[in-house]
């Protein structure tokens, strides 16, 4: 299931970075794919983007509500939102687990070899507070004499920004480097710091910063796919705790909104046939390997 | 056998396909009042304040 995983990843990476014409054009793609949301944070000044961020563009129109309805548009993000709510209303955070480039990025990272280290659990409501001040509020209620706002979640935060636009288009066009300042230098000093922090700990991103997966997390209750945990069936052997990569006691917890669904627990860690996938209220039956049943306290003792 | 008798004692969820439809309106709004076109001008633009120049 995990290489299935890493393929979707892989694929989804590519899709929404399909535009290979840079080097050539040293700019970024500019085409009509660019009116497609990207399930998973994925920067739209990457130069291979091909599909627009959810995150990016809310904040655009956030911050230019003012002047739009200055001149008789009606731009509320309903366009963008309404994307997100249908990624969220089916899928929820599924898409960190299996969509989202900058969750590949991370995981990869974890993958090197050092000392693990895990984080405190209360640090993930710090990405609910990203997702409410510097994706909404902030780019909103704060603006300049014109009217318009600042991307403040992009500018002053966003490490995938960085990473997939930033340094690339350097690189492409090294005359912008006569125009970084102290703004640039923050969000590399803070991609170093999730670099490294994403080789000692899994995912830290996703669970402390991430405003879209902030955004999915708000349908962990009502959203399509969900795992379901089999109180019957269950040992509370905690086997599932140590494989998750977000940190979530499954067995405690089922309906954790920290969930990925990278379905680790369900089909590496769990031997009992205690989780299965649900959609929309129909369980799909759980593992199909044949694993051994839960032992009987009675047989036991004997 | 068991499957089935758990999925009759578990309805179909309709909550979620509400809340798809509820913002599938809302995205056709965003649609009717020529929001992609907004989001497609941003799109093709290489964002400055996006990757930290500017």
């Amino acid at each position: 299931m995990e290489i299935i995983r890493k393929w979707v990843q892989t694929i989804m990476t590519l899709l929404v970075n399909g535009s290979w014409s840079f080097p050539f054009t040293r700019t970024i793609y500019q085409g009509p794919l660019k009116v497609v949301c990207s399930p998973g944070l994925n920067c739209y000044s990457c130069p291979a983007a091909t599909t627009y961020c959810p995150i990016g563009s809310l904040q655009q129109l956030m911050a230019g509500i003012r002047i739009a309805l200055e001149n008789g548009q009606n731009f509320f993000g309903f366009y963008v939102i309404g994307t997100m709510g249908v990624f969220g209303g089916a899928f929820g955070r599924l898409i960190c687990g299996w969509a989202c480039p900058f969750g590949l990025i991370q995981e990869l990272l974890h993958k090197i070899p050092s000392k693990k280290f895990s984080i405190p659990r209360n640090l993930k409501y710090l990405k609910y507070a990203f997702l409410l001040f510097f994706v909404i509020l902030l780019p909103l209620v704060v603006v300049d004499g014109f009217g318009y706002g600042e991307l403040w979640f992009c500018k002053y935060i966003c490490p995938a920004g960085t990473l997939e636009a930033g340094l690339p288009m350097l690189m492409l066009q090294p005359a912008l480097s006569q125009t970084i300042g102290l703004v640039f230098f923050n969000k590399l000093t803070i991609l170093i710091g999730f670099v490294i922090w994403s080789v000692l700990a899994s995912r830290p991103f996703c669970r402390t910063t991430c405003p879209l997966g902030a955004f999915y997390a708000l349908f962990q209750k009502i959203k399509v796919v969900k795992l379901r945990l089999s109180e019957e069936n269950c040992t509370k052997c905690e086997a599932c705790h140590s494989v998750c990569p977000m940190g979530i006691k499954f067995n405690e917890a089922p309906q954790d909104a920290e969930c990925i669904y990278c379905l680790k627990c369900m089909k590496e860690a769990c031997k009992f046939e205690a989780i299965s996938i649900e959609i929309a209220g129909i369980s799909l039956g759980g593992q199909e390997s044949v694993k051994p049943p839960r032992p009987k306290r009675n047989n036991a003792v004997a | 056998m068991a499957a089935d008798k758990e999925n009759k004692s578990n309805p179909v969820r309709v909550a979620p396909f509400i809340t798809i439809l509820i913002f599938l309106v809302l995205g056709f709004i965003g649609i009717m009042t020529g929001e992609v076109n907004r989001v497609l001008e941003q799109a093709v633009q290489v964002c400055l304040s996006c990757i930290g120049i500017g």
